[in-house]
């Protein structure tokens, strides 16, 4: 299921990268990761907005600018993270569990590189979920209340879990 | 033919030079990183650790900073090294902008 979050994560920060065309257009410009060559605007999609929020919230014209240099970057180093985990979850899938017969736990083997990278992919995608769901500063309340069978409330429980994988894996760092 | 009447010329704002000094120097900017309802308060000291190289003590403050204050300033320096920072403040998914140091 991680693996086909993070699998999500990638393919909204694929679309809209702005590479052009290698067939029509700069190959070295889409290489050098310059998309369009142009000033981008703010993402539409609420989910890439804040994975790559404006850097200058009053000046669009900086902003845009700020954007042109550093979001292919971005991109596609968050692409690179959550290949990471698509990976090591890939490595351990189909694996019989002995102390867990039927269940779904995954022990995953991380190194220091990557550690950084599943830190880095948890936020990502705890940010797409809490920002597809709605969630607000202290709403736990909200989210406790709803019916198990609520769509929103297993989305969130999902959300919930990666919170707690992060904090057990910031845990072992100490 | 008549000599043109000299008017006296009507009174526009003229702009004083900066008395200060010959060359303002550009002010220093600054990182700002905001508040978020999704990051781990642990995620977010981790950041402060791993990339400013804080202390655990002032990575904590920083973050305690944020979390009650809505906001703490990270960094400082040049508008090119803020932008570093913002970048990479962004790497780790946490929202940081940057302005002028007394904006």
């Amino acid at each position: 299921m991680v693996a086909s979050l993070a699998a999500q994560v990638v393919e909204l920060l694929r679309d809209g990268s702005g590479s052009p065309d290698p067939e029509g257009g700069d190959p070295l410009a889409a290489f050098v990761g310059l998309g369009a060559g142009g000033p981008l605007p703010t993402p539409d999609d609420p989910v890439v907005a804040r994975l790559l929020p404006d850097a200058y919230p009053d000046d669009e014209s900086e902003a845009a600018d700020f954007r042109r240099y550093t979001e292919p970057g971005l991109r596609d180093r968050k692409v690179a993270n959550a290949s990471v985990v698509i990976a090591s979850l890939g490595e351990t899938a189909g694996e019989p569990d002995d102390a867990d017969p039927g269940g779904v736990g995954v022990d995953v083997e991380v190194d220091a590189d990557g550690v950084d990278a599943w830190l880095r992919c948890l936020t990502d995608l705890r940010l797409a979920l809490a920002t597809r769901l709605g969630v607000e500063q202290d709403d736990e309340d909200r989210w406790a209340g709803l019916p198990d069978d609520d769509p929103g409330k297993a989305m969130h429980d999902v959300y919930d879990w990666l919170g707690f994988v992060q904090e057990t894996l910031l845990r072992t760092l100490r | 033919m008549m000599a043109p009447v000299s008017t006296a010329p009507a009174p526009t704002e003229v702009e004083r030079p900066d008395t200060e000094g010959v060359v303002v120097p550009e002010l220093p900017w600054v990182t700002i990183v905001w508040n978020d309802p999704v990051n781990l308060m642990s995620y977010v000291a981790w950041v402060f650790r791993s990339y400013f190289g804080h202390s655990e003590r002032k990575a904590n403050k920083l973050m305690l900073q944020v979390h009650e204050e809505g906001r703490a300033v990270v960094s400082g320096g040049s508008r090119e090294e803020m932008e570093r920072d913002v970048e990479a403040m962004h790497s780790f998914g946490l929202w940081a902008t940057l302005q002028k140091a007394d904006a």
